[in-house]
């Protein structure tokens, strides 16, 4: 079936079932391959998107239920506590085989577009969901503090 | 992937015995450059040898003959290259060097191939002379140009001058007439370590960017043409075949193509990957499974405590053990239980195949790309040179990509073969068959019996039964008098004076996949001989740190970290109350690490680890700020194994965990605090990829004994814990 999506700003029309996950349709349909397929369960957060402003799985969003919403993947997260995050991704070197680091930084975005100054188990909170096979996790959590600062300056 | 591997080479000091202010090194460096060019046209880019390529646009691109899946091979070998070329880091870039084995051999394995924390130890010469060389060629190119000696020309930061005439040149405007010149064939002067500009730097990671915004690609990424995606269903029991299958249903799935058998499963062929995943969900498959393995984790436990009481090889001996435990009192016995351990890499995983006019091209992570290329090329019926592997960057693996029989590109090609069309196809695995695959950490039982008397350690016997990795593999060459060094590396070898000692192997069977798993025999070995020394110090009342450092006389390395270590955490005061702290060092892959870490006991009863320092001893550190990553990652995936890991089968041999909410992993909440200190070292370079992991079990485990009093000899701790 057509179903209407709205990704990165940008109308799109995809012919899938409906029962086809946002995930298969962003990264087989759109060729948006930023986000990742990591469990297929909600499990590992690789596949992290914006959904209307929120961090969302969209391994398990059926297409059929983000029809006329706006999804933001990594290729496009661009307000100001995206590009601090990033850039405190580059500067503190977070990612190892990288393959989680889209999820991790959606994520991360919307920890802090939500809390400026996040604590430690405010981190522990949101992150948990996303996994990092390489352990990249402390410098994950030192470069949120530090995009939070960052933003403060 | 074993100590032995990276112990054979005996050339790699010779470089620092030198003592003229360079060094000449005539080590075989494979050329590809050749006139490709006159001066008189310009090119975009020029070949200096197999390892560096140098752009018009001034960027130096340098091919990585080992896979880059996170531990910052990339980065490594270019530092390597770009410190004897005298690049400026901003222009250096990194990609996979195509497969052929003839211009980049692993000269550990005498294959191509990434592995056992081999790639620096194994490239520190050969990139840094690629990088010399390609030097040596510019400079010609600028004193053939500006018609000057080339002895008196110099190199900064890119920048080829003549501080005679004051003329200057980019490594860009020098490209064209580079190509049109010969290759130089001189042997090239290294520098000495005093030289270094770049190696010992934290220099930024090359592949940080592109990771950080979405761009890197991966084999799951692929996107050809007219490109199909195939899953297979795998039989439940390993060993099973199938018998039958109706895949009527499946046909039905709107995406699949076909479906087709193949000797490892049923392949399901699809336009999109999920009507491949959906499709395969729909088959209806009666597996044969008369040749499979039944047995579950319960019976193959008592199987292996049962054969440790029977046989057992000699790995190591000195003393007289049995005299020795036979005559004493003070004797501790404990016997060990390690689960299998999936490797549970982020992209699970994939390969994207096409046959086409007689040629195959592939693309997808491959470790071994000689042997992957041989299996692939047999498949198919062609020459190997006729099998293009296009190296991609992998999402993990930690040992997983490395699999000895090729096992995933076979099925791959297996998968595209049977689809009989000249398409690519890609192969995607699902977690669940990640998870459910096999290949897994070997399961190992220990039994130990050592004894003391006055204060001192006098035998130690150390029963191991275990199921061989190399065994049955290309690797089986490693096993020497029955004894598969994967098994026992760490055990048999451990450093500690101890009079009296024995190690034994009993080599067991099983119908379950093994593999190397992030840091192989040590694994378990290293938590076994850190845990029952500890025990024994505690037992005769010495420090666990000065203790071990006594039984190190002829072991400097160890005993450095280990001083080390203690200093850095004495330095962070007491533990606060409720918190304990455990130590353990392991050598493994020619690195020595030493770790501390401060445990309390969680609200959940399992142990929370809030703190870890760690010394760590790999030689020169040719990037600091990627060991310190590696040690920081190994901690974390040390971490996760001992506290969770668990792959269990069920009665009749099916496996019990199949994704991340039954096989869950570290997470955020649960990493500690890491504090690394690299020791300065002017010994030739060893691995880091999978050092970090060995030291953290037991170094937990220690400070939980010391916590709780609570001995935790059956791995993971959740299931110590819990039941």
């Amino acid at each position: 079936m057509t179903i209407n999506i709205k990704v990165n700003g940008v109308n799109k029309e995809v012919d899938v079932t409906e029962d086809t996950p946002l995930l298969w349709v962003l990264r087989d349909e759109l060729k948006l391959t930023g986000t990742k397929f990591g469990c297929g369960m909600a499990m590992c957060g690789a596949c992290t998107v914006h959904i209307d402003g929120s961090a969302q799985r969209s391994c398990t969003m059926p297409i059929a239920g983000v029809a006329n919403r706006e999804i933001t993947t990594i290729e496009a997260v661009s307000s100001k506590t995206a590009n601090a995050i990033k850039a405190a991704w580059n500067e503190l070197d977070v990612p190892q085989c990288g393959y989680c680091q889209s999820g991790q930084i959606m994520s991360a975005v919307d920890l802090l577009t939500k809390n400026s100054t996040p604590t430690d188990s405010d981190i522990d909170a949101s992150m948990a969901g996303n996994v990092c096979r390489c352990a990249t996790y402390s410098r994950i959590r030192k470069a949120i503090h530090l995009a939070a600062d960052k933003l403060k300056e | 992937m074993n100590d032995k591997l990276i112990d054979k080479p005996v050339s790699r000091r010779t470089f620092l015995k030198g003592t003229s202010t360079s060094l000449v090194i005539g080590m075989y460096l494979p050329m590809l450059a050749s006139k490709s060019a006159t001066a008189a046209q310009p090119v975009s880019s020029a070949t200096a040898n197999a390892f560096i390529k140098i752009h018009a646009n001034n960027t130096v691109t340098v091919l990585s003959k080992h896979i880059e899946f996170g531990q910052g091979t990339f980065t490594g070998l270019a530092t390597l290259a770009a410190e004897e070329l005298d690049a400026d880091w901003s222009q250096i870039r990194a990609e996979h060097a195509p497969a052929d084995v003839k211009l980049y051999v692993n000269s550990l394995f005498g294959i191509q191939g990434t592995g056992g924390s081999t790639a620096i130890a194994s490239s520190y010469l050969t990139m840094r002379k690629a990088g010399a060389h390609a030097k040596q060629w510019l400079k010609q190119a600028a004193a053939k140009l500006w018609q000057v000696p080339v002895e008196r020309l110099e190199v900064n930061r890119g920048i080829i001058f003549d501080k005679t005439t004051g003329k200057k040149a980019t490594f860009g405007d020098l490209v064209s007439t580079a190509a049109g010149m010969d290759s130089p064939t001189a042997e090239v002067m290294l520098k000495t370590p005093e030289q270094f500009k770049l190696i010992g730097r934290d220099l930024p990671k090359l592949d940080t960017a592109d990771k950080s915004s979405g761009n890197a690609q991966y084999t799951m990424d692929v996107h050809l043409d007219d490109m199909v995606v195939a899953t297979v269903a795998h039989s439940p029991k390993f060993g099973g075949t199938v018998a039958s299958f109706d895949a009527t249903n499946t046909l039905k799935v709107k995406g699949v193509i076909d479906v087709k058998q193949i000797a490892t499963g049923v392949a399901v062929y699809a336009t999109s990957t999920f009507a491949a995943i959906k499709g395969r969900r729909e088959l209806k498959i009666q597996w044969d499974n008369s040749k499979a393995e039944r047995r579950s984790s319960k019976v193959l436990f008592n199987d292996f405590h049962q054969s440790l009481a029977s046989s057992g090889k000699v790995a190591g001996e000195r003393g007289q053990i049995k005299d020795v435990l036979s005559q004493s009192e003070n004797t501790i016995e404990l016997s060990y239980e390690f689960p299998y351990l999936a490797h549970a890499p982020m992209e699970p995983l994939d390969v994207v195949v096409q046959h086409k006019n007689g040629a195959v091209t592939t693309w997808f992570g491959s470790q071994i790309p000689t042997i992957d290329q041989a299996t692939i090329a047999q498949v198919f019926g062609v020459k190997p040179e006729k099998v293009q592997i296009n190296t991609l960057l992998a999402g993990g693996s930690f040992g997983r990509r490395t699999t000895p029989d090729s096992g995933l590109a076979l099925e791959a090609a297996l998968v595209t073969k049977a689809f009989e069309k000249p398409v690519p196809v890609k192969l995607v695995w699902t977690r669940e068959d990640d998870i459910q695959g096999g290949r897994y950490r070997p399961m190992a039982v220990h039994k130990v019996k050592a004894t003391y008397e006055d204060n001192n350690i006098l035998g130690w016997q150390q029963e191991v039964a275990t199921q061989s990795i190399v065994a049955n593999s290309p690797f089986a060459g490693m096993i020497q008098n029955g004894i598969d060094p994967t098994s026992v590396e760490g055990a048999h070898n451990q450093p500690y004076a101890v009079p009296h000692f024995q190690v034994n192997l009993t080599d067991m069977h099983t119908g379950v996949p093994v593999l190397w798993w992030r840091s192989v025999g040590h694994t378990h070995t290293g938590y076994v001989v850190e845990t029952l020394i500890d025990t024994l110090l505690e037992k005769t009342n010495a420090d666990p740190v000065d203790g071990r450092v006594a039984l190190l006389a002829e072991y400097p390395r160890e005993a450095q970290v280990l001083v080390s270590v203690k200093k850095m955490a004495e330095q962070a005061g007491k533990p606060a109350v409720g918190r304990m702290r455990g130590v353990a060092m392991v050598k493994s892959f020619g690195s020595y690490v030493a770790q501390i870490a401060e445990v309390s006991k969680g609200s959940d009863g399992m142990p929370k680890v809030h703190r870890v320092w760690c010394a760590v001893d790999c030689g020169v550190a040719v990037n600091p700020n990627v060991i310190r990553a590696q040690i920081e990652g190994g901690i974390g995936y040390g971490l996760d194994a001992i506290l969770h890991g668990e792959i269990t089968l069920a009665d009749g041999g099916d496996v019990n965990q199949s994704n991340f909410h039954n096989y869950p992993v570290l997470r955020i909440n649960e990493m500690p605090e890491i504090e690394v200190e690299i020791i300065k070292s002017a010994h030739a370079p060893t691995g880091v990829g999978e050092v970090g992991v060995p030291p953290i079990g037991p170094a937990v485990a220690n400070a939980w004994r010391r916590l709780t009093g609570q001995q935790i000899t059956r791995l993971p701790f959740a299931k110590s814990i819990n039941t």
